[in-house]
């Protein structure tokens, strides 16, 4: 069969399989719409938490940057897992125990007030929406790629899908097609990674087979991609250009913003008791360290692969590159993507890849006859063409294009929801119309999940040029405002209303407005974005973390000054300290 | 708040503390302060400091979760504050 009909199948297997859950599991109840009626298993919580959490990015992207940032990469390894560790300890049981429906309402109970619930679902929906942009994106690639349709269709096809189980479904229906999405998406990550380890050093486990030796060969595999990348001017593997407080900082706002991101938190809401809300974040973290420390040693792989195709011998030797006629077929087929592309600069017949910005080796190759690098590589394509490039059957190829659309499709929904239940449950019934019925909730709560569909739907499609540069943002903004107050509002009794928003506010204005002066997105960047301009020597991507510093001493700070908050606050805050009396359902 | 929840709550953010600073050294420490200096150590393949950032700190990280698991279930008992079992 060939590979397109066999795409056809998986992905239509798995699409048909998500309709069958969404049947299976309508939400009735705005308990089930929200929270999927708080009955979920820890563990499979776990395991939908962990396909909430893993995106398109981390499936598709990830282990390609980690190819070209070596050590660098370390960054999104530890900031996107160690943020279950506080999310486990310092946040999930206790909002669990408070036992209502999202974080925004937490925030405006705990702080008495509906200004700091609407500067919250602001937060939300910002953060929400430019992360569901990069999804359906996602999918629209993954689409064209392997299934030879234009993007647009593809769009619209994973548009229905999430369609019919969010809108019908709710919570309860996302929660079980993502434990079926993570089946997906694990299964289709491990196999090539798994053969690929083996083909290069006899030890099928990946995790090992990044620090053993290469076949043929008595030197580990480390070892010899830190000579042969450095042999081609390229920065030494396990090193990289980026200031230790550069990626101090990048870590600290991606571990905390994991765990204030607000659809990876209301998934906790959903387990029956606090104890559960601890072990669930735990299984989580261990069905997505599954992933996570795969992710290095393909990346790894990938890069050793890739350089040792091209520089087929001494680096210099007039025959030690590959001649262009001979290239594998993998590249012949992602040069149609116009994702890879080749070009003979010094006419010699033969490709040669290095790193020309370096000057010193620059010149170096210049003696060689080389007249620049010849090779241009997307990194988005490292895991898509995994299996093309260990030769692996065409089943395994069309199962890929399945998990990624999995991943895509999971995170796409669960941000969905969170959007949905900001509008129907903390804007309409929490603070505009709180007259509504339980059944009037629920329809407003499907309407703006169709409606944030079709918006999502039209970022990923006309992705407005500043989606890449706005992740920043989400990480940022979630990290500098929500995550302090919800921690400060559980862990301390003194943090007041006047507290929590000057805190809220001032992380929210002064991150935003560090990323907007270097990035630009609606403008031309006010300052260079450069090292010497940073303050600190801290980048855009980690700014976040000196806001989170700055909202807990403003808030800390206003507070003292500041009336203390009421008596039943105090006992709100007592009373979400100890697990015992958590309800089920909740339905208010 | 009554001695017996305050004696609990303070058991409570004496554990987490004790979790996060592992967290932290583990992390932050081997992964990115201390870097370079355990890079000059080689065990199995990997450069020590490299390990702990790519791989390393994620296990910890699991560990971690499930030692304060099992540690707060005890802690809830002890202080008679857990959940009904159902």
């Amino acid at each position: 069969m060939d590979l397109t009909t066999l795409t056809y199948i998986a992905v239509g297997l798995s699409f048909a399989l998500y309709i069958g859950i969404a049947i299976w599991a309508k939400a009735s109840t705005t308990g089930e719409f929200y929270v999927a009626g708080k009955g979920v298993n820890p563990v499979v919580n776990g395991m939908a938490t962990a396909a909430d959490w893993m995106s398109a990015a981390s499936f598709i992207s990830m282990a390609g940057l980690i190819a070209f940032l070596g050590y660098g990469g370390s960054v999104y390894l530890m900031g996107w897992t160690g943020g279950y560790c506080l999310l486990a300890m310092l946040l999930a049981p206790y909002l669990r125990k408070y036992g209502k429906f999202t974080v925004p309402e937490f925030i405006g109970d705990r702080y008495y007030s509906k200004a700091a619930r609407i500067v919250a679902v602001i937060c939300l929906i910002f953060i929400s929406f430019t992360y569901v942009a990069g999804q359906m994106r996602g999918v629209g690639i993954v689409f064209s790629r392997f299934l030879e349709v234009e993007i647009l269709t593809g769009l619209i096809v994973g548009m229905g899908i999430v369609f019919i189980y969010a809108v019908l479904g709710g919570m309860k229906g996302i929660t079980y097609t993502q434990v079926a999405q993570y089946c997906v998406l694990i299964v289709a990550y491990t196999i090539p990674a798994i053969f690929i380890a083996f083909q290069l050093t006899g030890n099928p486990l990946p995790q090992l087979a990044f620090g053993s030796t290469v076949n043929g060969t008595g030197e580990f595999m480390l070892d010899r991609l830190n000579q042969v990348v450095t042999e081609l001017g390229f920065l030494e593997y396990t090193t990289t250009s980026k200031s230790t407080i550069d990626i101090f900082a990048i870590t600290v706002a991606l571990m905390v913003g994991t765990a204030g991101l607000p659809h990876v938190i209301v998934r906790f809401f959903t387990v029956p008791k606090v104890r559960d809300a601890r072990s669930s974040a735990g299984w989580a973290l261990v069905f997505i360290a599954l992933l996570y420390t795969t992710a290095p040693a393909v990346g790894a792989m990938a890069r050793l692969n890739l350089t040792e195709t091209i520089q087929t011998g001494e680096v210099g030797d007039p025959e030690g590159n590959l001649v262009f006629e001979e290239r594998p077929d993998w590249m012949k087929r992602w040069e149609a993507t116009g994702l890879l592309s080749f070009e003979d600069k010094n006419g010699d017949g033969r490709i040669q890849y290095y790193n020309d910005a370096n000057a010193e080796f620059a010149a170096k190759a210049a003696e060689f006859g080389w007249q620049g690098n010849e090779l241009k590589v997307d990194r988005d394509i490292m895991v898509l063409a995994n299996p093309e490039i260990a030769q692996l059957p065409n089943w395994v190829i069309a199962l890929v294009a399945a998990g990624g659309i999995a991943a895509a499709l999971s995170t796409a929904a669960g941000l969905l929801l969170v959007i949905s239940s900001g509008v129907s449950h903390d804007l309409l019934k929490g603070t505009f119309t709180p007259n509504m019925t339980e059944g009037q909730e629920l329809m407003a709560g499907r309407i703006a999940a169709a409606v944030a569909i079709l918006i999502a739907g039209y970022l990923g499609y006309n992705p407005p040029g500043f989606v890449a540069q706005v992740v920043a943002f989400a990480f940022g903004l979630a990290a500098s405002s929500l995550f302090p107050v919800i921690i400060m509002g559980i862990f301390s009794k003194k943090v007041n209303r006047e507290g929590a928003i000057a805190g809220m506010l001032t992380g929210l204005v002064f991150t935003m407005g560090y990323i907007l002066a270097y990035k630009g997105v609606f403008f031309d960047p006010i300052i260079a974005n450069t090292p010497e301009n940073w303050l600190f020597g801290i980048s855009p991507e980690g700014i976040g973390a000196v806001g989170m510093v700055l909202n807990f001493i403003v808030a800390f700070a206003v507070s003292k000054v500041t009336a203390e908050p009421p008596e039943h606050i105090q006992h709100m805050i007592e009373d979400i300290r100890v697990p015992k009396g958590a309800g089920g359902a909740v339905d208010h | 708040m009554d001695e017996q929840s305050a004696a609990y709550w303070k058991r409570n953010v004496k554990l987490v503390s004790v979790l996060v600073v592992i967290w932290f050294i583990v992390s932050y420490g081997f992964g990115i302060l201390f870097v370079d200096a355990l890079n000059s150590i080689e065990i199995a393949g990997f450069q020590l400091g490299f390990w702990f950032a790519q791989q390393g700190s994620i296990y910890v990280f699991v560990a971690l979760i499930f030692v304060y698991v099992a540690k707060m279930n005890k802690l809830d008992r002890e202080f008679g504050v857990h959940e009904d079992d159902d």
